[in-house]
């Protein structure tokens, strides 16, 4: 053995380690892929020894190559050969490399799941500090519900150090499994009061990650929080509860309330900036949730921005930056406070740091006002000018739109400015956001129908000017904008001055040059403008204009014609023949241009991006049933919908042929516009452009908006925007010069104080008219939309399976599927003991005198309870004497010692205030001695468990006297609560008799049988399955055997080794002598003979546990193994070799997995007639029905199906898929089992089994 | 939660990546070359956060950072970590480092990654705030040290 090391040793010697691999990479820099490639076939070469510290150099090796990008999953198997090793150092190689490189689809990883266990519960902190660690990283839903359990032990391990990391990933357990959320999170809570500080800080950690995504389920815990938060003086466990509370808030405005002291206080107190940050940032949410009116508040409010400010202003640029960003959370809600500080918020505009720019940006958004809209988008459009890299250009461009449209441009008083703004931006080269403008040009080209005279004519320019925008063709680039040119264009043609001219602009050679999608635009609007061309030409003698159009439409659309994209061809080709029909029309002189303009007839109305999902589905619409009889399956698809199609044809294709006369097209107007006005959600224009189409013929006649254009377009200098800039001031101030007058004469009516705010004061907002009246046409919804404003959550979030409510007590049914059934057992433990707590957290210890109506609340339960309480303690107190022995060694006593801890540790005064949110809540404001509060809190805790029954005041005033609204409500409460603790004592009654050691755990059964009553409620009683294997004067050995859910041919033994002399037990091997048909499985390269060297001594007294893996052919038989351990004992003066010898019995029971099955599944099982049946009865059974029934779940692994009154069907099912069915009966101490099952002989051997289990009781 | 530990240097090698959510390969390093790109051309006197990395994060994730002679020190973060407690988190590990490796520098961290990661390893766990306290990282990184110096002892069982 030792020659076999040192030659590893030497063998090192002359490989690469990491060093040396790094150097050579470093020597290589020309041909570093070349060099790195042969490195990997080196460590090809390593990965094949068998020497650990060879492989495991090697694993080291290529974590470092997967940094540098190489792709290392192929050494997956090595690396979980490194893992597995004993050593500390290479299995935190090999933990590094698996977490750096294993994810959820790496296959080997079903293969770590016992590796994991067993360093989990390694008497070695560090080796399961490590495995916690890399498990964190790449833990998979099969790995957290395997290992759910055993992690949840380790939260209560003896050393903080496993404590905090086991405490830390169960948040990563929840995600990959919610189920086991419910079950842990009682431990999970008590962590938060943890003496540790680092465990503790985990714990907080935790619970902030779940609450921040479903806040509401973290409500309760509230007050425990509020006291951390008064208490702790821990800044990064205070940050994460701010923040909790932030998040908790909206929830519950009183809380709010609460909270707005001790944070102000905390503002004041504290040096720490991230704390004073995060402080102001949870005042600000507590404001949000407040409704306004709360006039005390502004002064928090004041303080906050007081504080922002001088975050902004500090030179540090990343208090600048927090500033601004939290300055943009009050915007909100509380505008008016942030728009006094306008000028520092500009003044960040300018800032270097692009950072604080955005940030910056984002606050302009929320301090626009009709007033200052203009000037701050002026602005803008400077640092649009200036500023460098496209990325933020981009960010200032939507910005500028978005801050433009807010609240259906609310701020926008004169649109031909915006409209010009757009255009400027159209000039942007290189912008991602083309169709960012178009989309902005056409949804205020049709929303606001005055702009649409100025718009068309902006965009005919546009459309001639198009050479300058098609330079860059870049996907999404600004030539977007030429689609939203074109169709206004086209739409609105009779807006426009020169359509000719247009015309000729839209069907230039180069458009062929542009997008598909943007010529099939052009070619469809050529077409309206051709119609506006016609119409403004009837009645005109001179018919060459419009024979020139259909020239110029015959001319050019065959380039169109020939385009590759689909769309434009089909559009080009539909139209050229139109125009060819109508140039043939015109040389007969026939009058043509109603009949062309009808093609494009018609209203196009705004529809609200979420109307059609808003659509309600009207009564008694089933979308999901059937309107015929279902298809029959037989019948071959295509023929049938073929079928239908013939029938239905004639009766479809004669409408869509028939002519729309003139008539009918009026009449279908009319009923439209009768519909429209009816319509609440269209707003009606005075001058419809529709009318015009019809009853004004000629240009002349079309009505055009007067604008107060007394400056011609373009001026040389000036951007086209500022003139609009400027008209407007010069507007506005002649709107004020008249009003003033007005307000004269209003005051020397009228004499009052008012007067002076129009003198002295700016404008305020209501004074600005727009330019001219605007119809915003609102976005079109459906009648009867629901008004919900549903923001779904993304159905892939993790969190939403987390959202699950953990108040609830728990049920029976919730345990955690561990393949181990003590961990069954010991899951129920900590939940019902999580009740239990509920109850001695009513204890009231609490003396302040705002509390004691909460004490004299319970003050009648804590009579009751009292006296049952110091039996109790007094029966914990010993055995936590006995724990404490066992303390600092592994896993298992570990928890014995914890859970004894759970109920000795005197519950501290907050988890009372937990158990009634509302009555904390209503509490009188804190004081602002809560520090004190806790102190005193802490010194009462600090008395030994027994005393504190003394100090249980056991005689208070009778009844309360409520006069408050909140006491009626907490008195409701009250009683539920009274309701829920009654069932808890009796609860607690049995687990009097709990014993913590599962071989005496079958005692308590009898006395809950005295009850008699057969109560779904009432606890069971404690239950192993681990049975004794063998045990001498050394040590006691238990097992208990369960199927492999992966693999049909394996089952796993778990054994428990516990020491019962003084002496050390070390060397344990443990050897089976195989069978035909079962075989215990060994490493690879050893003998079939060989022992099993168990992974970990046992000091005197202490227990622990391992696994061992089993192949069994046929399971249809139970059947023995005989078996050896071998173990030194060494105490002192000698070490002797033991030998314990023991036989296996592996039942038929343990090869049935306990899986869940439905009622309807089951029925279709029984009615299938492949199953065998059998029976056997019971007598003398005296035990309540449910108590027998949990007996058969879990000692034979069966579920229950269905339970009606004294009968229950239960199922099962065998490694190998047998499925196993149940029907139980009991009357009068008889029971008889019905059995069914598709293997006779396992049947037979089950019923044998269930039937000892009964008579053994 | 931390979604993200990248260090590299003023050349955007890495020194150390910690991905706490799962990214291929040629995708880790492609969010290494954008990150670096984002974080190289900033001054060293503008603030210390970032948004907008496309590959990793989204709106909510953020990117903190420190830059330290040639090395960089990335963090990204969501929003429930605490913008100034993940700087000192970083000044927290460097320090660190600084006592584990004497006056550590790059070159420390380019011969030691394995090293580097164990240290970490006691700091973040799986994207959360292990611990903050340096004494108490410090002692737990040596006692592993011991550990591993005591097995490398061939000839001593025991």
């Amino acid at each position: 053995m030792a020659l076999k090391i040192v030659k590893g040793s030497i063998d090192r010697m002359f490989d690469k380690n990491l060093q040396d691999l790094v150097r050579g990479i470093r020597n290589h820099k020309e041909d570093e892929a070349k060099y790195i490639s042969t490195c990997i076939d080196e460590i090809k070469q390593e990965l094949k020894q068998d020497n650990i510290a060879v492989k495991a150099n090697a694993v080291c090796k290529l974590t470092y190559l997967q940094m540098l990008g190489y792709d290392v999953s192929w050494a997956a198997f090595n690396i979980v050969e490194v893992m597995s090793s004993s050593k500390f150092t290479y299995k935190r190689i090999g933990y590094l490399a698996a977490s750096q490189c294993f994810h959820e689809s790496t296959d080997v990883i079903m293969l770590t799941t016992n590796q994991i266990r067993k360093d989990l519960s390694s008497p070695n902190q560090y080796d399961t500090g490590v495995a916690l660690t890399g498990l964190s990283c790449f833990v998979t839903p099969d790995l957290a519900r395997d290992l759910a359990n055993d992690i949840m032990t380790l939260m209560s391990h003896t050393k903080p150090y496993i404590r905090k990391k086991a405490v830390l990933i169960m948040y990563k357990v929840f995600l990959k499994y919610p189920e086991s959320l419910r079950p842990a999170f009682p431990r999970l809570k008590e962590k938060l009061e943890d003496p540790d500080p680092g465990v503790q800080s985990a714990a907080v950690n935790v619970i902030c990650e779940l609450a921040r995504r479903n806040p509401k389920n973290y409500l309760s815990l509230a007050p425990l929080f509020f006291k951390l938060m008064t208490s702790s003086t821990n800044n990064w466990v205070l940050i994460k509860i701010i923040k909790l509370f932030g998040a908790l808030t909206p929830l519950e405005p009183r809380l709010g309330k609460k909270l707005i002291e001790p944070l102000t206080n905390l503002i004041h107190s504290t040096s720490a900036m991230s704390l004073l940050y995060e402080c102001v940032n949870t005042v600000i949410a507590v404001l949000i949730s407040l409704s306004s009116g709360m006039p005390n508040h502004s002064a928090s409010i004041q303080l906050c921005v007081q504080k922002l400010r001088i975050l902004i202003e500090d030179s540090d640029q990343n208090l600048k930056y927090l500033g601004l960003l939290a300055m943009s959370k009050i915007l909100k809600t509380h505008p008016k406070s942030v728009q006094s500080h306008k000028d520092l918020i500009l003044q960040c505009l300018d800032d270097k740091d692009e950072s604080i720019r955005l940030r910056a940006l984002d606050l302009l958004y929320g301090m626009v006002s009709k007033k200052n809209l203009m000037e701050i988008v002026k602005k803008l459009m400077l640092h649009v000018d200036k500023a460098e890299g496209t990325t933020y250009r981009d960010e200032l461009l939507t910005k500028i739109i978005d801050i433009c449209s807010q609240s259906n441009y609310q701020y926008i008083t004169n649109f031909e400015w915006y409209i010009s703004i757009l255009v400027e931006l159209t000039r942007l080269e290189g912008t991602r956001h083309g169709h960012l403008i178009a989309s902005q040009m056409l949804d205020v080209a049709i929303r606001v129908k005055a702009i649409r005279v100025f718009a068309v004519a902006q965009m005919a320019t546009l459309l001639d000017n198009a050479h300058m925008l098609t330079g860059n063709t870049q996907r999404n680039g600004i030539c977007e904008v030429l689609y939203a040119a074109a169709w206004i264009c086209g739409e609105f043609s009779e807006h426009l001055e020169n359509p000719m001219e247009t015309l000729e602009a839209m069907l230039r050679p180069k458009v062929a040059t542009l997008p598909g999608h943007i010529q099939a635009v052009y070619v469809q609007n050529a077409a309206k403008l051709f119609a506006t061309v016609l119409k403004s030409q009837e009645g005109n003698t001179d018919s060459t204009t419009a024979q020139e159009a259909s020239q110029l439409m015959i001319d050019r659309l065959p380039l169109f014609v020939q385009s590759a994209n689909l769309e434009v061809q089909e559009r080009a080709s539909c139209i050229l023949q139109l125009v060819k029909y109508i140039q043939k029309l015109q040389q007969k002189d026939v009058e043509v241009s109603e009949e062309v303009c009808a093609l494009f007839a018609g209203e196009l109305n705004p529809v609200a991006p979420k109307a059609q999902k808003k659509v309600p589905i009207p009564d008694g619409l089933d979308l999901d049933a059937w309107i015929n009889e279902p298809p029959s399956e037989s019948e071959s698809e295509d023929e049938q919908p073929k079928a239908i199609f013939s029938k239905e044809e004639p009766k479809h294709s004669r409408p869509r042929h028939t002519e729309v006369d003139e008539k009918e097209l009026a009449r279908r107007r009319e009923a439209r516009k009768q519909e429209q006005a009816n319509n609440p959600f269209y707003i009606k224009a005075s001058p419809s452009s529709q009318k015009v189409y019809q009853e004004t013929p000629g240009v002349e006649h079309i009505p055009v908006v007067q604008i107060d254009l007394s400056v011609p377009l373009k001026v040389p200098g000036l951007p086209m925007s500022d003139q609009y800039v400027k008209l407007e001031e010069e507007r506005r101030q002649k709107e004020r010069a008249e009003k003033k007058k007005k307000d004269k004469k209003k005051r020397k009516e009228k004499r009052s104080g008012r007067g002076k705010k129009h003198d002295s004061g700016p404008e305020s907002e209501e004074d600005i008219t727009p330019a001219h009246m605007v119809d915003i046409v609102t976005e079109e919804m459906p009648e009867n939309a629901l008004p919900s404003d549903d923001d779904e959550r993304d159905p892939a979030d993790p969190h939403k399976a987390l959202d699950i409510d953990l108040d609830k007590p728990l049920a029976d049914s919730e345990k955690l599927p561990v393949r181990s059934h003590r961990a069954a057992e010991v899951l129920k433990s900590p939940a019902e003991d999580e009740e239990g707590e509920n109850v001695s957290s009513l204890e009231p210890k609490k003396k302040s005198s705002k509390e004691k109506r909460e004490k004299k609340k319970d003050k009648d339960k804590d009579r009751k309870k009292s006296k049952e309480e110091k039996k109790k303690k007094k029966h914990k107190h010993e055995e936590k004497e006995e724990a404490d022995l066992l303390c600092g060694q592994a896993d298992e006593p570990a928890f014995q010692s914890e859970e004894t801890n759970e109920v000795v540790t005197p519950p501290t005064s907050t988890s009372a205030d937990v158990s009634d949110l509302d009555f904390w809540l209503s509490n009188a404001p804190v004081p602002s001695n809560t520090q004190e509060a806790a102190t005193v809190a802490a010194a009462e805790a600090a008395p030994a468990p027994g005393a504190i029954s003394v100090t249980t005041p056991d005689s208070e005033p009778e009844e309360p006297k409520d006069t408050e609204m909140e006491e009626t409500k907490s008195s409701k409460h009250k009683k539920k609560k009274q309701k829920r603790e009654k069932e808890d004592k009796e609860k607690k009654k049995k687990k009097k008799h709990h014993h913590h050691h599962h071989h005496h755990g079958d005692k308590g059964g009898e006395e809950s049988v005295q009850n008699g009553t057969v109560e779904e409620e009432e606890p069971l009683p404690p239950m192993s399955n681990y049975c004794l294997l063998a045990e001498n004067s050394y040590i006691k050995v238990a097992y208990d055997i369960q199927g492999n859910l992966q693999d049909g041919s394996q089952v796993v033994v778990s054994v428990i080794f516990e020491n019962k002399c003084d002496s050390f037990l070390k060397s344990m091997e443990f050897n089976v002598l195989d069978s035909l048909n079962s075989k215990l499985q060994r490493p690879e390269g050893s003998g079939p003979h060989d022992s099993l060297t168990i992974p970990f001594q046992l000091p005197p007294g202490v227990s622990n546990e391992a696994r061992f893996v089993f192949t069994v052919q046929s399971i249809i038989m139970p059947q023995k193994l005989k078996g050896t351990l071998t173990f030194i004992v060494k105490n002192e003066e000698s070490s002797t070799h033991e030998k314990l010898d023991f036989k296996l019995h592996f039942t038929c029971t343990s090869y049935l997995i306990t899986t869940p099955c439905y009622s309807d599944a089951f029925a279709k099982l029984l009615e299938s007639g492949d199953l065998k049946s059998s029976s056997i009865r019971l007598e003398g059974v005296n035990m309540p029905f449910h108590h027998l029934l949990a007996r058969i779940c879990f000692h034979h692994h069966f579920s229950v199906v269905e339970r009606i009154d004294s009968c229950a069907s239960m199922y099962s099912r065998s490694i190998q898929g047998h499925h196993v069915c149940l029907l139980v009966k009991i009357s009068s101490q008889t029971v008889s089992v019905d059995a069914k099952c598709d293997e006779p002989t396992l049947l037979g051997n089950v019923l044998d089994e269930i039937k000892q289990t009964f008579s053994q009781c | 939660m931390i979604k993200a530990i990248l260090i590299f240097n003023n050349h955007g090698k890495p020194r150390l990546i910690r991905f706490y959510q799962y990214f291929a390969e040629d995708m880790q390093q492609q969010i290494i070359r954008e990150t670096f790109h984002l974080v190289s051309k900033r001054d060293d006197n503008v603030c210390n956060f970032l948004e907008g990395g496309s590959l990793i994060g989204g709106s909510d994730y953020k990117l903190i950072y420190r830059h330290y002679a040639t090395l960089y020190f990335v963090f990204c973060v969501d929003s429930s970590e605490s913008e100034l407690g993940i700087l000192d988190l970083i000044q927290v590990f460097v320090e660190t480092l600084d006592k584990c490796f004497e006056n550590v520098c790059e070159l420390d961290l380019i011969f030691h990654m394995d090293k580097v990661h164990y240290i970490l390893q006691e700091v973040v766990m799986g994207g959360m705030v292990l611990e903050t306290n340096m004494n108490e990282i410090i002692a737990q990184v040596e006692v592993q040290n011991r550990l591993e110096k005591s097995e490398s002892l061939p000839f001593i069982l025991h």
